[in-house]
């Protein structure tokens, strides 16, 4: 199997469904003839023109707005914010506009859009360029969200959303980018609404999302290294539509779990996977809960400090210590 | 501006000699009455029940600016679009939709055009071009632009004509989208409605402009008019000369409408009427400036139509817009589990993709 990076298994995924359909284009800024802020989409301009690389000025909200009218005609739009800190500018366009389309006619428009770019902190420029959105866009029932963590995942992940009918917010991550893993040569998707389990284990639980994940899975590996204690960990992948099944089966097994979140604690998306997990298996439960978020301030600039403020292998490892 | 001071006068420039206008036929010339009389009957009785408690939310009247929706919208070819704000039940009327649809939404029932889930800010009939019926200010001048910029994308040639009021231009995104426009030459058209007041606050209080909102559009290099609404001809013909450059250059236009709403900006609006603005002036447009009895007068003097067969007209559309209201009140409202509906297309298929992983969080 191929070892790529993380952006070049989004790029061969961009590629494959151009050339699949027609209708399938990108926009954004500096996405053609720059080849991408981050390299994301480096030579797709050259091989497929003007047509399906747009590079956009520096309007979220009017390009954002333009892509959601186009897919009403049946375009579908793959468009890039170079961070999703942006959709700030965009909110409307991504909430009222692609997110309650469908249910304020009544069901006779859809919009096959996907939003897309890194959606992460730690990389040292400041609060507002450091969101992650994706609680806040989980929280409207007419978008889905979608976080990848591995190459493998990204390419699968973001061939789905882009046949997929319904807005699909993709969260990426700088930090990933230049990430590599095991990609197949032959095609593969992988759907929304299923977990990955990144790491089989019968002692405790660790759930997260994105870079989260990948935090969890080495905690994992030292807490066997070190304690001879099994972790199972949990990748969402999907956030919403959210594999329910894949987490309460983990629970039942281990009994134990931690939440690794790179959002914020207050209404995070780890505040609804507890909501639900004391919902659903509260009897399962041998302990309490246990959460590591990004620390709950704004996203300080100082990189000695920032890697801190970020989940950290040792803060899992000691609130899995605590409950264990 | 209109000079309100006077009564109106044939125009100077007499569009109905425009060629678009010339070659219509007098059943297409009783048509657009008809449409007229519609609209304005199907809002009158919709406020007398508003009035009586039997509708939710707000009401924003389209009374006193018919001839702009019912003169765009008779220029409409398989490829033309439409979108338009939260005044939208005109809009909606004028591309064909069916009072019953239309009223039954209105009263929050499933037979509603959009299911009794969008109301009466949000009409859409895709299948008749038409897009909604947008309730944020503004926030539907990109989605026209992405109709424009769909319609060139497939090689068609149309255009979206994309109606903002006076108040949305001073939002942000419409510059953003005039911008995209002009920069990549796509077919779309923005119809300002001008009618004076965004909510209770004059134009004159709201905007800052030179001589008129179009004539921003030539900071980006947009070819721009303005037209009296009043005169279903004079909409005609701008707006045909609008879409012609659509269609053979793909460019877009920005037109100015002068009109006025007889009602408040919503049926909730008590200061209308002596508040910010005079009665003077709002029984000045009544009387001297009202659309539907200016076309109804034109045709009568053209000989087109007698008084008496006018007069039918609006008796059978008051008719079918009562028709409507029987429609509306005997039908039934959503069941409450239709609320899970059309929220994502692929649950609603049932797709594998609508049938993967939770979609919804209520227990």
């Amino acid at each position: 199997m191929a070892v790529i990076e993380y952006r070049d298994a989004l790029n061969q995924a961009f590629a494959e469904e151009i050339e699949r359909d027609p209708n399938v284009f990108l926009i954004g800024e500096e996405v053609a003839e720059y080849d991408g802020a981050y390299k994301v989409t480096r030579g797709l301009w050259q091989k497929y023109g003007d047509k399906r690389l747009v590079d956009a000025p520096i309007s979220e909200a009017g390009f954002i707005g333009m892509a959601v009218g186009a897919s009403m005609l049946g375009l579908r739009p793959v468009i890039e914010l170079m961070f999703w800190s942006f959709c700030t500018v965009a909110y409307d366009q991504i909430i009222n506009n692609a997110g309650c389309v469908r249910y304020m006619s009544g069901g006779l428009i859809n919009c096959p859009i996907v939003i897309r770019g890194p959606a992460n902190g730690g990389t040292n420029v400041g609060a507002t360029h450091s969101h992650t959105p994706e609680n806040w866009l989980a929280n409207i029932p007419g978008l889905k969200v979608v976080s990848a963590a591995t190459a493998y995942d990204a390419k699968g992940l973001m061939k789905t959303a882009i046949r997929d009918n319904d807005p699909v917010m993709f969260m990426e991550n700088t930090l990933l980018y230049g990430e590599k893993g095991e990609v197949p040569e032959e095609e593969y998707v992988i759907p929304l609404g299923k977990a990955d389990i990144k790491r089989a284990g019968s002692d405790i639980t660790f759930i997260g999302h994105g870079r989260a994940a990948l935090t969890a899975l080495k905690a994992a590996e030292q807490l066997a290294d070190e304690k001879g204690i099994q972790a199972e960990v949990i990748d969402l992948r999907s956030i919403r539509p959210l594999d329910e099944e894949a987490i309460l089966a983990s629970v039942a097994k281990t009994h134990r779990v931690v939440l690794v979140d790179e959002n914020k604690p207050f209404c995070g998306v780890s505040a609804q996977i507890a909501a639900l997990i004391q919902e659903k298996a509260f009897d399962e439960l041998d302990a309490p809960i246990r959460r590591v978020c990004t620390l709950d301030a704004p996203a300080i600039y100082s990189p000695a400090v920032e890697k801190l403020q970020l989940p950290t292998v040792e803060r899992v490892l000691e609130k899995a210590l605590s409950i264990l | 501006m209109i000079d309100t001071t006077a009564e109106t006068e044939i125009s100077p420039v007499d569009y109905a000699k425009a060629s678009i206008n010339a070659s219509l036929t007098n059943e297409e010339k009783i048509r657009f009455l008809r449409q007229l009389y519609a609209i304005r009957n199907f809002e009158h009785i919709a406020l007398k029940h508003y009035n009586e408690g039997k509708m939710g939310g707000f009401l924003h009247l389209y009374i006193g600016q018919e001839s702009v929706a019912v003169g765009a919208c008779s220029l409409m070819g398989e490829n033309d679009h439409v979108i338009t704000a939260y005044r939208d039940h005109g809009h909606a009327l004028a591309v064909g939709m069916g009072m019953n649809e239309c009223m039954a939404e209105l009263f929050g029932k499933a037979t509603g055009c959009s299911k009794g889930k969008g109301g009466s800010m949000h009409f859409f009939a895709p299948d008749k071009n038409y897009w909604g019926g947008h309730g944020i200010v503004a926030g539907q001048t990109p989605l026209g632009l992405g109709l424009a910029y769909a319609v060139k994308y497939k090689g068609l040639k149309g255009s979206c004509m994309t109606f903002l009021g006076d108040g949305a231009v001073n939002q942000g995104v419409f510059y953003e989208s005039l911008n995209i426009a002009s920069l990549w030459n796509l077919p779309v058209i923005y119809i300002i409605e001008n009618n004076r007041y965004s909510m209770g606050t004059s134009l004159e209080r709201s905007s800052a402009f030179k001589n008129c909102l179009a004539e921003r559009a030539d900071g980006f290099g947009i070819v721009w008019d303005i037209a009296n609404g009043e005169d279903l001809y004079e909409v005609r013909a701008k707006l045909s000369t609008a879409i012609n450059r659509a269609h053979n250059e793909s460019r877009p236009t920005v037109l100015e409408v002068d009109t006025y709403r007889h009602y408040g900006h919503s049926v909730a609006d008590a200061k209308h009427k002596g508040g910010y603005r005079s009665n003077d002036e709002i029984e000045k447009y009544k009387s001297c400036h009202d659309p539907v009895l200016l076309w109804r007068r034109r045709l009568v003097e053209e000989g087109v139509i007698s008084e008496a067969d006018a007069d039918v007209i609006n008796k059978e559309t008051r008719l079918e817009a009562s028709a409507s209201v029987k429609f509306a009140e005997e039908s039934p409202a959503p069941a409450i589990e239709s609320i899970y509906d059309d929220v994502y297309y692929e649950v609603d298929r049932q797709t594998e993709a609508g049938r993967t992983g939770r979609h919804f969080f209520n227990d």
